[in-house]
Parts: structure tokens; sequence; C-alpha cells
């Protein structure tokens, strides 16, 4: 369980969070869910000790997360960024090995992981041996998601995992990482700005802007019972802008339906 | 303060790794070093010497001939990085020991004494500073004393660094009689025969032995006032060697003391000079022995260029090698610790703005002559383009990519090895290099110092003036800079990692 509670974190004068609170269950998909500049990223840095708060706390099972503990609760997570964060100098087999080469794992042990997780991603074997620039943007972000995963980590955080890839592959990635996550049992964390994505991966949903929570609940809570108006304008908007960039539609023709 | 501690921690290392290879100090039992300033007549006393030592044989002779001007070969000589060379009494009067009053090597010799030091009595011929113009440009504007310069005012002039700095030179030459010239130049002394003989220059400062003289149809002025003083060439020798090897320093004596007058010594002059042959050939002539018949100066070169070669490729390999083991963590320090990094760049930097030559003599008080100290002043040089660009490298790395190595909870050195190193490594390569190239093109001017390589026959070819020298040197110098550059195009291929390129 990953325990915010009262948060704020201020970079210079503005406060990117604000007396932020909210639960992350063991074992559940909870998604962070806002335009950029909500906080919902600083948030994540918060819980993997990148940046520590101005007031507050964060815990993981228990554990507050501060520099003496950092690095033990690191060994139970795994970080996902957008477009995978891959070292560009290292193919991708060698990329997803770096965390266990620093536990000192033996070759043979980490050949039989890698391959293990690119099953798992469904990563083509043959494309571990290609360097990043070699590799599609998909492609790319399932390495990141085999590193992430390699040595095992009960909690996963995915900053805009998807982000950089165009719709068809985006689609098709999120229905992957669904029954991902629920085969894996993972306590998982996903940023996103994308409500469809929300709905899709989210057993809980926390909607922020201007650094401070709107709602938590289910995406039906939010789409039934908002909590205030702008969590219908958030989901409407985006729906609109989804609608209105079909070829042939007009804009907002289709709101009504 | 850490990183500045550590700076100068390094600065330390580097002086004590090559203090033990300058080998500055007394010389080794058995041999005796001797010295030249890089002038022609200096060679040939130095060689004449060198071979009157080879003849006695109670020791061996190291030749560390073309050492540049008078500050660094005095310097040579006190520090012990030689054990004599050619002096003149008024130079040592009145720039060395300051005190005009010094008028006779006997007097100079008392004063020596203290320090170390003593000189032989005068070899027979005074070599004086004198202004040149051409004959025929004397002819139109009626000049023959100096004083007549005085009426010309839009002449135009070049003089020698050291002839336009030193109180018994220029300075002190103007005021004694109030001239006016509108125009002075300082030209490296070689170059301004070539200036004043295709009419560029009209007055110069030469010395009077000058073997040139003569070919290029100059006429010395009158120094009607005398104002010059009297230049005696001298052996200036450290009293140690004098002691320790009584034979040879008596025998240089009775074979050089008195024996040259100045004819002599123009003719000697004029044969390395004009007639292209090898100050050894000259030296042997004079003492009068048989002289191996058929090398010229370029067949002695050419058997010379290897080991020139070699020379040259140890001091750029060394001198980079020991850049790139002290510039790259220096690279690092400052790019964990900004504000003290800039600090230590700046220092590098301003390293890099001391000219290369004042550099290397700033090394001999330090390091003595030869190869150590050249070392450690192109290593300083060497320093800036990589330290700089381990620096740039470094903090250009996305810093994404840097806290997802501290989430894959990598140590340190391997983030730095596996990580960053890598994703800097272009960068790195580039500022390595940058200080290859260069290296090359500074280590020509380690031959000032003695430490050789391609820039001894640069040196020799100005001293000489000869082109076919000076080329000889500047040639192969290009040649190897342009290798150095291709080698590291391939390395590039070999050290940036694949996923870069």
């Amino acid at each position: 369980m990953i325990a915010v509670q009262e948060v704020t974190k201020r970079f210079g004068a503005t406060p990117a969070l604000d007396a932020v609170s909210l639960t992350v269950r063991s074992g559940t998909t909870h998604v962070l869910l806002g335009s950029s500049g909500s906080g919902k990223s600083t948030l994540l840095r918060l819980i993997l000790g990148l940046i520590w708060p101005d007031a507050g706390s964060v815990r993981v099972d228990g554990t507050p997360v501060e520099p003496a503990t950092r690095d033990g609760l690191l060994a139970r997570m795994g970080y996902v960024v957008q477009d995978g964060g891959l070292y560009p100098h290292l193919t991708a087999f060698a990329n997803v090995a770096l965390a266990a080469e620093a536990q000192r794992w033996a070759p043979a042990r980490i050949a039989a992981r890698v391959g293990e997780l690119a099953d798992l991603a469904g990563l083509d074997g043959a494309m571990l041996r290609r360097y990043p620039r070699e590799l599609s943007g998909g492609q790319r972000q399932r390495v990141g998601l085999m590193r992430a995963l390699v040595l095992d980590p009960p909690i996963l955080l995915l900053d805009e995992p998807l982000g950089a890839l165009d719709p068809i592959v985006r689609a098709e990635l999120q229905e992957q990482l669904a029954a991902l996550f629920a085969r894996l049992a993972k306590t998982v964390v996903l940023v996103t700005h994308d409500i469809r994505e929300a709905a899709r991966l989210g057993q809980a949903i926390t909607l922020l802007t201007g650094g401070r929570v709107v709602q938590h609940g289910t995406f039906r809570d939010l789409a039934e019972r908002p909590a205030s108006p702008f969590v219908t304008q958030f989901l409407t908007a985006q729906t609109v802008e989804m609608l209105g960039s079909l070829p042939g539609s007009p804009p907002g023709a289709r709101t009504g339906g | 303060m850490r990183a500045l501690s550590r700076s100068t921690l390094g600065g330390a290392a580097l002086a004590a790794i090559l203090l033990g290879a300058a080998g500055a100090g007394a010389a080794p039992d058995g041999v005796i070093r001797v010295g030249s300033k890089s002038f022609t007549e200096s060679y040939i006393l130095a060689e004449v010497a060198a071979q009157i030592i080879e003849q006695v044989g109670e020791a061996r002779v190291e030749r560390r001939v073309g050492l540049g001007g008078t500050g660094l070969t005095y310097r040579a000589l006190e520090s012990g990085a030689i054990d004599l060379y050619p002096e003149y009494t008024g130079t040592l009067a009145l720039v060395l020991l300051k005190d005009a009053s010094l008028a006779t090597p006997e007097a100079i010799r008392e004063r020596l004494r203290p320090g170390g030091l003593t000189v032989s009595a005068s070899l027979g011929f005074v070599n004086t500073y004198a202004l040149a113009v051409r004959a025929d440009a004397a002819e139109r504007l009626g000049l023959r004393t100096i004083g007549d310069l005085a009426r010309h005012p839009e002449l135009r002039a070049a003089f020698s660094s050291g002839f336009l700095e030193r109180e018994d030179g220029w300075p002190g030459l103007r005021a004694r009689y109030g001239l006016t010239l509108a125009r002075v130049e300082v030209m490296e002394h070689a170059l301004t025969y070539r200036a004043i003989a295709s009419g560029q220059v009209d007055v110069m400062d030469v010395f009077s032995t000058d073997g040139q003289l003569e070919r290029l149809k100059l006429l010395l002025l009158d120094d009607d006032r005398h104002f010059f003083p009297d230049y005696s060439a001298v052996l200036l020798a450290r009293r140690e060697m004098t002691e320790r090897y009584p034979r040879t320093w008596a025998r240089l004596r009775e074979v050089l003391e008195g024996r040259l007058d100045a004819a002599r010594m123009a003719r000697l002059n004029a044969m390395a000079d004009l007639d292209g042959r090898r100050v050894s050939e000259v030296a042997a002539v004079f003492l009068g022995r048989a002289v191996p018949a058929g090398t010229g100066r370029g067949r002695e070169i050419l058997a010379e260029l290897g080991s020139l070669t070699m020379d040259h490729l140890v001091l750029v390999l060394v001198a980079v090698g020991v850049a790139i083991v002290l510039g790259i963590p220096m690279g690092i320090v400052a790019a964990r610790h900004r504000r003290t990094g800039q600090l230590e760049l700046s220092v590098i930097a301003m390293l890099q703005t001391v000219p290369a030559l004042a550099l290397l003599m700033f090394m001999i008080p330090l390091f003595g002559i030869g190869k150590g100290p050249a070392l450690v002043a192109l290593s300083l040089y060497a320093l800036l383009p990589i330290a700089r660009n381990t620096y740039a490298g470094l903090i250009a790395i996305d810093r994404t990519l840097l806290e997802i190595a501290g989430v894959l909870r990598l140590a340190p050195l391997r983030r730095l090895l596996r990580i960053e190193l890598p994703l800097a490594a272009i960068s790195i390569m580039a500022g390595i290099k940058t200080a290859a190239v260069t290296t090359v093109g500074t280590a020509t001017l380690a031959a000032f110092i003695g430490g050789g390589g391609y820039g001894a026959l640069i040196v020799r070819g100005l001293a000489l003036d000869d082109t076919a020298t000076i080329l000889a040197g500047a040639a192969p110098a290009a040649a190897m800079a342009l290798a150095f550059h291709a080698l590291f195009e391939l390395a590039d291929r070999v050290l940036v990692p694949r996923g870069l390129r």
C-alpha cells in the first residue's frame, strides 16, 4: 500500500502539489489523471524519492520515503517513462539487464530472465540485440517495461508510458498492459492525461488539477457522480477532442449522442 | 572545496610524475652537458667545445643545444641541466648580473663564484650588437653612423625581441642617440634578414661577427658614441664540472682562449650559414680535424628524421596520455560540483592563455630542460580541451536518463562507467582529438628547451636561416597532425558506442 498524506511540494513560489492525500491499495492499478501541470508526475517522483516533499509524508507499505530508506524502497519499485527512457548506447538486452547486473546476477540467470520478460511483454527475441533507435516506439516501450520488471518488483510506477505512441499502437498496448497488470498482481501507479487509458486500466482514479485532488474514485464514479463541474468538463473536453479529430466529422457534431 | 582539493592533488601528482622524468639537478657521473643558445655562432662554439671534451676523453658529452634565448639558457645552467655554454661578457654583466661595472672576464668570474659558476677568458673576438642597413640604402640616404638615423625617422626597423627590450639594446640606444624611428617591429632574427634583403625593413640589429652581413651586402652603422658594451665571447660553466674534470676544463681554455678573432669567427659562421655545412663539420674544420666527406646537411637531416619522429611521437603520446588520465577525472569533478567546477575549468583555461613558449620557459627553474619539462608543459596545454569536453559531455546528458540510473540502483562507479562516460563519449573523443592534433603542433616548441622532436629542425633552420631545414621539421609535423586526425576518426568507430553514432 502506498499512502500519500497531506503532501505539499513547491518549485520556487508556485506549488506543484498542495496538501494532496491519496491511498493506493496493494495489487490494484491506480491512475493519476490530469492535464499537464496538474502535479501528477510530481506525485510519482515523490513516491520514487527522486524529490522530497516540503510538507506531508509518503509511505510505501508502512515505510516512510526518506533519503535513508530510499534505496531499500527502490528495490521494490519499477519505473517506466514516456518512450521507454532507454539508454541509446546500450542494446535492448543490455538496457533490460542493467538492474540485474547491478545486483550481480549470473549471466545465465540474466539471460533466462530477459527471455521470460520478452515473452511476457510480447517482444520478438531478435529485437533484443538492437539499439533503441533501431526499434519502433511500441517496441521501445515494451523494452522499458521489461527493464522495470527485471527484478520482479511488487510496485510498478509508470509516467505517461504510452504518451509517445500513435493511437493504434497505443490502444493495442493499453489492452496488453491491462492483461499484464491483472496477471502479475502488481501494485501499479500510472500517470496519464488520457481518460480512455484511465478508464481502461484504472481500478481507481485520482483526478488532479493545479496541484490539488479534484476527485478520487472509479471511472464510473467520475462519470456519473462528478465531484465538481470541472470533472465533467475534463471528461467531455477530451471526448469532444477525440471525436473532433475523426476525419469527416465537424467538431462537436456528435457530442449530443 | 572537495573538487578543488582533488584538482590540486591532480596537479601535484602530475608534477611528481614528471619531476622524476625531468632529471633536473647535477649531471650523472661521466657526462658533461653542453648547451647553446639558438643562433649559429652559439651552435658552433658549443660544438667546438663538445668535440674538445670528446678528444680529452675524461667525460662523455651530451649536446643540449639550441635552447633559445639568454634567460632560458642561463637558467638551464644554473639549475644544472647543462654544465657549459658559450656566452658574452656584455650580456653577463648587463643582463644576467645587472652590473655595468663588470667589464672584464676576471671581474665577472669573481662575481659568479658564490653562485657556483665560472667563465673562461675571452675567446679572442668581440661579437657586439650593431645596427645594419642595406649598403645601397646607406649610400642613397647618406647613412654612416647610428646618429645619422635621427635624420630619417621614416625608416622601418625590425629588432629581435631580446634587443628590443634589453636596457643595453634599443631602449638605451634610442635614449643615447635621441632616435625617433616611426616603425619598430619585433621579429625573429632569421626572418629579418629576408625582410631587409627584400626591402620590407630598413634597419635591423645584428651581431658584428654575423656570417650573413657580407652576402646580403649589409653595412654596419658606426657606434660613434660608444653605446654598445664589449661583448667578448667566453665559455660559461658550472664550477662543479670544472673541478670534477680539471683536464677537460684546462684543455677547453687552452684551445679556445684568445684563439678566435672576429674575422675567423665570421668565416666559421658563414660556413654554416652560407655554405650550408654542418655545425659539426665547421667545428672540425676549426679544430683542424679531418672532415668526413660527402655528408651535406640534407643527408644529415634524413638520418635524423627517424629519431626525431620517435621523439615527437613520444612527446605527443605521453603528453596527451597524461592529459587524458588527468583531464577526464577533472571534467567529471567539474560536472559533479558545478560551482567549483567552473573555477577549476577557469584555472585550466588561464593556463591555456599563457603563450606556449612562456609556459615552457616556466618549466626550467622547476624541472630543468629536456623531455620532462616539455612533457609537463604539453600535458598542461592538452588538459583544457579534454577536461572541458568531458564536462560538457556529462552535463548534456538527459536528466531523466540519470534519474533512471538511480532508480535502477546502479552504484556510482557503475553508473559512471556504464552510463555517463559512454553517453558523453562523442564529446570526450572530440576533446582528445583536438588535444592530440594541437599537441603535435605545440610539441615543435619543445625543442626550445631541449625536448627534441621536429622542432629541433625548425629551431636549427631558423638559426641557420635555412628554409629547407625549417620545412624538414614543419612538413613532417603537419603530416603527423593529419595522421593523428585520421587515426582518431577510426578510433571513433571503436570507442563511440554504436547506438550513439
